[in-house]
């Protein structure tokens, strides 16, 4: 009797995991971050007003929702300089993603069409630089594209360049290191649709008068979509909000919403100010890729 | 043959001394073929025997290490898969899951020059060669597996190739439908006159398909000619266990003594036609006779054996009747009914006789 109540019990659990993973970290911190937007700063401990006043019972909870409001969205949206900060991210973010795409879909394929023994080696050399810290390699490429650096110094002795190039702190910067830390995200997940393709697929349309850019554009890309989209997305989201490539590499300029995020909230110690820009953040990102998911979906749906 | 007005001297296809390594390993081993125009032709072999690398040469999937292939005359060495007069039905159908049936059928009607009424005209004409109007903007993983093969046909088909190459056709379907698709693909072919090469593993399919049946082994041509020849007349022991059941008599040959001849057995001396290979050979040589067990008949003949019966199978058209020879050997007699009045029961002693020129001796 024991067994049978315990098994649909485990199967409960098993289920609701994931949900309770997702409520635990991350819609109890959103709620949290969601509240402390509508504070007021303050010099205490939290530094933010209002806060729930447990012992007054009702009452205190009554005061506690009064005294919220929507000041800090005002101030954003005042603010020419997080629009600003908000479409820089946003192109920052889109341009390295493109960057990618060209880069990683040739990758993919090559590494899908190796012989089976070799993928695995591939898949590994990709993977392994993540063994390393973030932050050093991302230090790695500060030692790179300074004025003094390895490349410059290359290109210096190989008599290309008569001046050093200013490439540190600069956009393009910021490119090469989002690009450079995203690459991984992109091409493991198109790999994987490009891998299981049939090999059939792309002979046929070979064997039916293709040319290989005809098969590519026809065959082989609208059938890897799904790995490019959820690459596209898995390195797009992240960046948008990204800090520690744009604080290290653009230097003091580079206006993104993750650097501002770190600005307001411990050099102005503004925490409303920096959960609101983080609650902004998250609507911009998760409504467009929402609604995306939703036009595949249907588009789908429709043609089945 | 069925087409007698062509000479092997003006073949459509032409395989000179082909052959494929992969690594160490000579997929395709030193083959020649020539394949007419119009001919239905069947490369059959157990898997890895090479068949299905030989459809790819011709294909243009795989290149030659040696030999040269040749279409209506000309090499087709440079020629790259797109570009070869040459159409492939894959073993997976390999059909484009991302477009609709018509768009299938299109796709290799498109970079043609035709206008896009010729090609809807074409799609249509295709559908009603496999039977599948109406089904056209249905995608494959929506159709059932009879309906994705004729689709894989008909797209092969599309560009009207002078040869079409189809590796296991109907290998994906269950066996009824495979029947009824045997006499379908067969009329499809007579119909257009289009060259048919389909790599089968199965002997039933190869029989039921070919004009000609290509025996393949370890990468070479064992044997070719039509299924008759094969089955009457194997040249050695594979290919006679191939085409089906046969009971094999080791010996050793007799002296030559008219146009059959006699074979030393452990049930005495019996007499058969020698094949080809064995025309010349000196008497003592060891060899087996292969007999049919259809050809294997309950009572006396000119060969009588004797032995105990074994078991007694019904099965509808026929008895399959198990015979323990002296010598232990077992030996398998077909018999198509009525059987014997006179027959006898489980355990007991059994004459059984062939005709002369019912088995052929083959070389050991």
């Amino acid at each position: 009797m024991s067994v049978s109540t315990a098994r649909p019990l485990g199967r409960w659990l098993v289920r609701a995991l994931p949900l309770i993973w997702l409520a635990l970290f991350f819609l109890v911190p959103f709620v949290i971050t969601l509240k402390i937007s509508f504070s007021t700063p303050a010099t205490a401990q939290p530094p933010y007003l209002p806060v729930i006043d447990w012992s007054n019972g009702l009452q205190g909870w009554r005061e506690f929702f009064y005294a919220l409001d929507l000041t800090n969205y005002q101030m954003l949206a005042a603010d020419s300089l997080y629009w600003e900060a908000t479409l820089s991210s946003l192109v920052y973010a889109a341009a390295a993603t493109a960057v990618l795409v060209l880069i990683g879909t040739p990758m993919a394929l090559a590494m899908a069409r190796a012989r089976p023994g070799l993928q695995p080696i591939l898949v590994a050399m990709v993977v392994v630089p993540f063994w390393t810290s973030f932050l050093i390699r991302v230090y790695a490429w500060i030692a790179i594209l300074k004025p003094e650096g390895l490349l410059n110094a290359t290109l210096l002795k190989l008599g290309l360049i008569a001046q050093p190039l200013e490439i540190l702190n600069t956009p393009l910067a910021v490119i090469i290191g989002l690009t450079y830390a995203y690459l991984p995200f992109l091409v493991l997940p198109l790999y994987a649709v490009l891998s299981r393709l049939d090999p059939a697929l792309p002979e046929a349309a070979a064997d039916l008068g293709a040319s290989r850019m005809r098969i590519f554009c026809t065959v082989t890309l609208p059938l890897a979509m799904p790995g490019l989209v959820a690459g596209a997305l898995l390195c797009f989201i992240p960046m948008v909000g990204e800090f520690i490539i744009p604080d290290l590499l653009g230097g003091s300029e580079t206006l993104m919403l993750g650097r501002m995020l770190w600005i307001e909230f411990f050099s102005n110690r503004d925490w409303p100010i920096a959960s609101a820009v983080a609650v902004l953040l998250l609507i911009l990102i998760v409504g467009p890729v929402v609604m995306f998911r939703g036009a595949e979906e249907r588009r789908e749906e429709a043609l089945r | 043959m069925q087409f007698p007005s062509l000479t092997p001297t003006d073949p459509l296809l032409r395989i000179d001394r082909v052959t494929k390594r992969f690594g160490a390993h000579r997929a395709v081993d030193d083959v020649s073929l020539d394949l007419a125009a119009g001919e239905f032709l069947c490369l059959l072999g157990p898997s890895g025997c090479g068949k299905s690398t030989l459809l790819r040469l011709i294909a243009g999937f795989e290149t030659p290490d040696a030999g040269a292939i040749m279409l209506g005359g000309e090499d087709l060495a440079r020629q790259p898969p797109h570009r070869r007069p040459v159409n492939m039905m894959f073993q997976s159908y390999a059909l484009f899951p991302h477009m609709s049936v018509a768009q299938n059928l299109a796709y290799g009607l498109q970079g043609l020059g035709l206008s896009r009424v010729e090609i809807t005209e074409r799609v249509q004409r295709l559908l009603r060669l496999v039977k599948l109007e109406g089904f056209e903007a249905r995608r494959p993983d929506k159709l059932s597996g009879g309906q994705r093969q004729r689709v894989a046909l008909a797209r092969a088909l599309a560009r009207e190739p002078r040869l079409l190459l189809l590796d296991e056709p109907l290998g994906a379907l269950d066996r009824a439908l495979r029947e009824e698709t045997q006499g379908e693909l067969r009329a499809i072919q007579r119909r257009l006159g289009t060259s048919f090469v389909v790599v089968t593993h199965d002997p039933e399919e190869a029989m039921a398909l070919a004009d000609r049946i290509v025996v393949m082994d370890r990468g070479r041509i064992l044997q070719a000619g039509p299924a008759r020849d094969l089955y009457e007349h194997p040249a050695t022991r594979f290919v006679a266990g191939l085409l089906g059941d046969v009971n094999l008599i080791a010996g050793t040959l007799g002296l030559e003594d008219g146009a059959t001849r006699g074979v030393h057995t452990a049930f005495g001396c019996l007499r058969a036609l020698p094949s080809l290979a064995l025309a010349d050979a000196a008497a003592g040589t060891a060899v087996v006779i292969a007999l049919r067990p259809e050809r294997l008949q309950l009572g006396t003949g000119d060969n009588t054996l004797s032995g105990t019966l074994v078991d007694a199978a019904y099965l509808g058209d026929r008895v399959r009747r198990q015979i323990r020879m002296t010598d232990g050997t077992m030996l398998r007699a077909s018999a198509s009914l009525p059987g014997n009045p006179g027959d006898a029961g489980i355990g007991q002693s059994i004459s059984l006789g062939f005709a002369p020129d019912a088995a052929w001796i083959l070389p050991a």
